[in-house]
């Protein structure tokens, strides 16, 4: 049986499934559940100053996109951090830790970027004896317009200088939390390095709005005919989380730096792919709002199992993994040729990847043979876009050849064996010369 | 023989019995069950689906517009080429048509419900009760329809778009032909056909008169002589003989008779039937005629076929659907002789048969059904109503492939005509087809 156990920055927890500061992690009715539940750790919905506490919308919060039979695919909200009192969630917290000793318990914050919001929450926090803090530099409304959230995310500086206030009036751990909505998010991740950050976490969610009310042509979800743009996530927003956690990294600056990843984890395979991508925990929040506390379960066997079948006893066998294997397109194999092949005895005939091909693409599909419907792949003009592939209904039906010798029938020209990229290549003005 | 009396009667079941029985076969998408059942299709490249309807709907095209919220401009899609899409969606056995083609099937054998995405889109349209199409400008150009029935309506509805105007002219005293006399009761409930008819005549511009038959109260010649045009739907309106001894036994019926008076009776429970029912006959009208005496309470149903399942023209769905609502299907069988008392059936003798090179033969050996009511469902036959005046092709009307008779200005479709294929879908496809021939045969 694999060991599922996680030690995070120092933190232990019995998996590496928390559960992501939001509307689950709101109160210690929910948290104990979750426990209950089997989830590794929590990360506390955001706390905010003392005072008076935060007010919400009193309308819909949410709104969604959804597939067919409404799988839920993206989720928007425009939740503000917790509307709870202070006192009530410290204390709270240091009941349930204590009765959880084995779990994480992160707290989130958000106060206002001054020295003294900071210096004034951190010791109260401490003395939760949570096992950690996370900095939310991330939600993208409300919080935002009075500078706090990702106002702070957005300006590298800030952050770097709010993580060193937290590093210098606490003994916590300190993950800080970054919005993707920036351009480049090895930027804000550098920065909380440069403040002392012990870890970064992301993505926040993503700034949306997910769609508008043809009939009153307001944004939902709509507040007495209004609407605001939202922070969006769900499984929709994995492929950009799992793309900013691999820049992190690969970044010379920040390589290493330990990652908690969050973003439309729903399942164990999406847990997977981040941990190969150097996360030491996932942070769950969507997939536990749509289907409950009881999803975990199904991460937790899952990945177990496949950690038993590929032979990782700990997470850390194949942590990182994926991680050297990401590289940039100019270092990609321009000799790698392959060429798309449909298998006869799994294709239905629907003529998918003819359309696709032919009205988009390159035209190297043919539709009839011997005047019958056929669907068969010409060589000679396949570019192995892998369009067709992606596109097509069937598993396995079409797949991606590689040729490893003859002619290219599209080029003209002999399959070389050698590795050769664009640096190289002699249609690049930019080229390296081997000799220079 | 018989170890009952002959019992041919209503009344045996409650009345909410019969009211389950003669409910919706195919109980209707709801709006969710239609977006789930739409995002199943691939949308196919020169879809099969489409190839395999004989009125060539863009299937495709009609699922996605359900998909995408708009079921009524997917009811436009399917009335554009066949102003029927209603009861086709009901009547037409989609597992030999477009469900067996669709690239599911051959997936998972699991299709794609097309017909209930059919009907959930065309009875969104038409509860709105509007007709959804507007008639060209009125020409001077008059066309003799005669059949009221799915051949003839198409074409009458393709006429008036056309703006040429319409008299329809029909024999019995509702329109809608064998979708208001001929399907199964329990395919087309809450009085359906008539509203589609309804429903078609909304574009204006057709006028029916009922009580009027060809070779009866009206001449080819005559409506030759008044229209600019004329299209024969009438339809098959003689019955195949059974060929059995002692077949004018009280009990033996003829199956389209008895299935017409069921559909126009008020009451179900007023209609008799017998306790122990026979039909022969391997075809669509068997099936439905032998499912609908069980539904009205009969014993003991079998169907006798002369050759194997394959062969039936019922499709095996129906077969199998038979064999649910407890029909028994006897294979290589045929009728021998009727067994009557007092003249009154009480039974049947039957005859195995065997198939040598392609030839039907008795094998002498015989077996006994108790029968007091006896069907027969062994096909219809064209009679000549034009006095001749037709060519025709295996006894029914020669066309070409724009429904053009042998006559200038005459056009025919539907069942009358060679190559019918007795679907109602065959039938309205004939009906456009002749109407944009007639029409260009006008313009021109």
């Amino acid at each position: 049986m694999a060991d599922l156990r996680s030690t995070f920055i120092g933190i232990k927890s019995p998996n590496p499934f928390w559960l992501a500061s939001a509307p689950p992690t709101d109160k210690e009715y929910n948290v104990v559940r979750a426990f209950e539940a089997g989830w590794g750790g929590v990360v506390w919905k955001t706390l905010g100053e003392e005072g008076p506490p935060i007010v919400n919308v009193n309308g819909p919060r949410y709104g969604a996109i959804h597939g067919a039979d409404r799988r839920l695919l993206g989720l928007n909200n425009i939740e503000l951090i917790t509307d709870r009192p202070l006192e009530v969630n410290l204390r709270e917290i240091k009941k349930v830790k204590r009765e959880w000793p084995d779990r994480a318990m992160i707290v989130s914050i958000m106060v206002p970027c001054q020295e003294e919001s900071w210096k004034a929450i951190l010791p109260r926090v401490e003395e939760t004896d949570c096992d950690g803090i996370e900095l939310n530099f991330g939600c993208p409304h409300g919080m935002s317009e009075r500078g706090m959230g990702a106002a702070v995310g957005q300006v590298p500086d800030y952050i770097e200088m709010v993580t060193r206030w937290c590093k210098q009036y606490s003994r916590m751990p300190v993950i800080v939390k970054l919005t993707p909505n920036i351009t480049d998010i090895r930027y804000p991740a550098r920065a909380a390095r440069k403040g002392g950050a012990d870890a970064v976490s992301l993505i926040n969610t993503i700034s949306s709005i997910v769609s508008v009310n043809l009939d009153n042509f307001a944004p939902e979800p709509t507040i007495d005919g209004k609407g605001s743009h939202g922070g969006y996530c769900g499984p929709a927003v994995k492929p950009i989380a799992l793309n900013m956690v691999a820049e992190i990294a690969r970044d010379r600056e920040t390589h290493g730096l330990p990652i908690s990843a969050i973003g439309g984890v729903t399942t164990w395979r999406d847990a997977a792919e981040f941990i190969s991508m150097s996360a030491g925990t996932v942070q769950v929040c969507t997939a536990a709002m749509t289907y409950g506390f009881r999803i975990v379960e199904e991460m937790k066997t899952g990945l177990s199992r496949w950690m038993d079948e590929k032979g990782y006893q700990t997470i850390e066998d194949f942590r990182g993994r994926a991680v050297p294997n990401v590289t940039d397109w100019q270092y990609l194999n321009l000799n790698y040729v392959t060429k798309a092949h449909i298998d006869q005895d799994l294709c239905i005939k629907c003529g998918r990847c003819y359309a696709a091909c032919e009205d988009t693409s390159h035209q190297a599909i043919m539709k009839e043979k011997d005047g019958a419907r056929h669907f068969e792949v010409i060589d000679a003009e396949c570019v192995a876009c892998n369009l067709c592939v992606e596109v097509c209904p069937v598993d396995n039906c079409i797949t991606m050849v590689r040729q490893t010798e003859g002619v290219d029938p599209r080029t003209g020209r002999r399959i070389d064996p050698s590795y050769a990229n664009w640096t190289t290549h002699p249609n690049n003005p930019m080229a390296m010369k081997a000799a220079e | 023989m018989a170890q009952t009396k002959p019992d041919i009667t209503g009344k045996r079941l409650s009345v909410a019995d019969y009211a389950t029985n003669f409910g919706d076969l195919h109980p209707p998408l709801d709006a969710h069950e239609a977006l789930v059942e739409s995002d199943r299709c691939y949308f196919c490249f020169d879809a099969p689906c489409m190839k395999a309807c004989p009125t060539s709907i863009d299937i495709p095209l009609f699922i996605r517009q359900i998909q995408t919220g708009h079921p009524k401009s997917a009811a436009r899609t399917i009335f554009d080429q066949n102003i029927f899409g209603g009861m086709c969606a009901r009547v037409c056995p989609t597992e030999t048509l477009c469900e067996e083609a669709c690239v599911r099937e051959t997936a998972e054998g699991k299709p794609v419900k097309i017909g209930l995405l059919q009907r959930f889109a065309t009875d969104q349209l038409m509860a709105d009760g509007v007709h959804p199409y507007e008639r060209a400008a009125p020409t001077d150009k008059k066309v003799a329809v005669v059949g009221a029935g799915p051949a003839g309506l198409a074409c009458a509805h393709r006429l008036a778009m056309h703006g040429h105007s319409v008299k329809v002219y029909e024999a019995r005293e509702k329109s809608g032909g064998l979708n208001e006399y001929g399907i199964a009761a329990y395919k087309a409930p809450g009085n359906f056909a008539q509203r589609e008819v309804d429903f078609i005549l909304g574009i204006g511009g057709i006028t029916v008169e009922h009580g009027r038959a060809l070779g009866r109260t009206l001449s080819l010649a005559q409506l030759q002589a008044d229209f600019d045009a004329v299209f024969l739907a009438v339809g098959l309106q003689g019955v195949n003989a059974l060929g059995a001894a002692n077949d004018d036994a009280e009990g033996v019926t003829d199956a389209v008779g008895y299935i017409a008076d069921l559909r126009q009776a008020g009451d179900l429970s007023g209609l008799p039937v017998g306790r122990k029912v026979v039909v022969i006959g391997g075809g669509m009208t068997a099936i439905d005629v032998a499912v609908q005496s069980r539904l009205l309470g009969a014993e003991d149903v079998t169907i006798l076929y002369r050759r194997g399942p394959g062969q039936m023209k019922a499709s095996k769905y129906e077969q199998d659907l038979a064999q649910t609502k407890g029909v028994k299907i006897r294979h290589w069988t045929i009728p021998r002789e009727v067994i009557a008392s007092n003249g009154k059936a009480v039974g049947l003798r039957c005859e195995y048969t065997r198939e040598t090179d392609g030839r039907l033969s008795g094998t002498g050996e015989t077996f006994d059904l108790a029968a007091d009511m006896i069907f027969r469902a062994i096909g219809q036959t064209h009679v000549d109503v034009a006095g001749g005046k037709l060519a025709l092709d295996g006894g029914r009307i020669k066309t070409d492939d724009q429904k053009r008779t042998s006559l200038r200005g005459v056009w025919a479709g539907g069942d009358c005509i060679a190559g019918g294929q007795d679907l109602t879908v065959a039938a309205v496809d004939d009906g456009r087809r002749a109407a944009d021939s007639i029409n260009q045969f006008l313009k021109g």
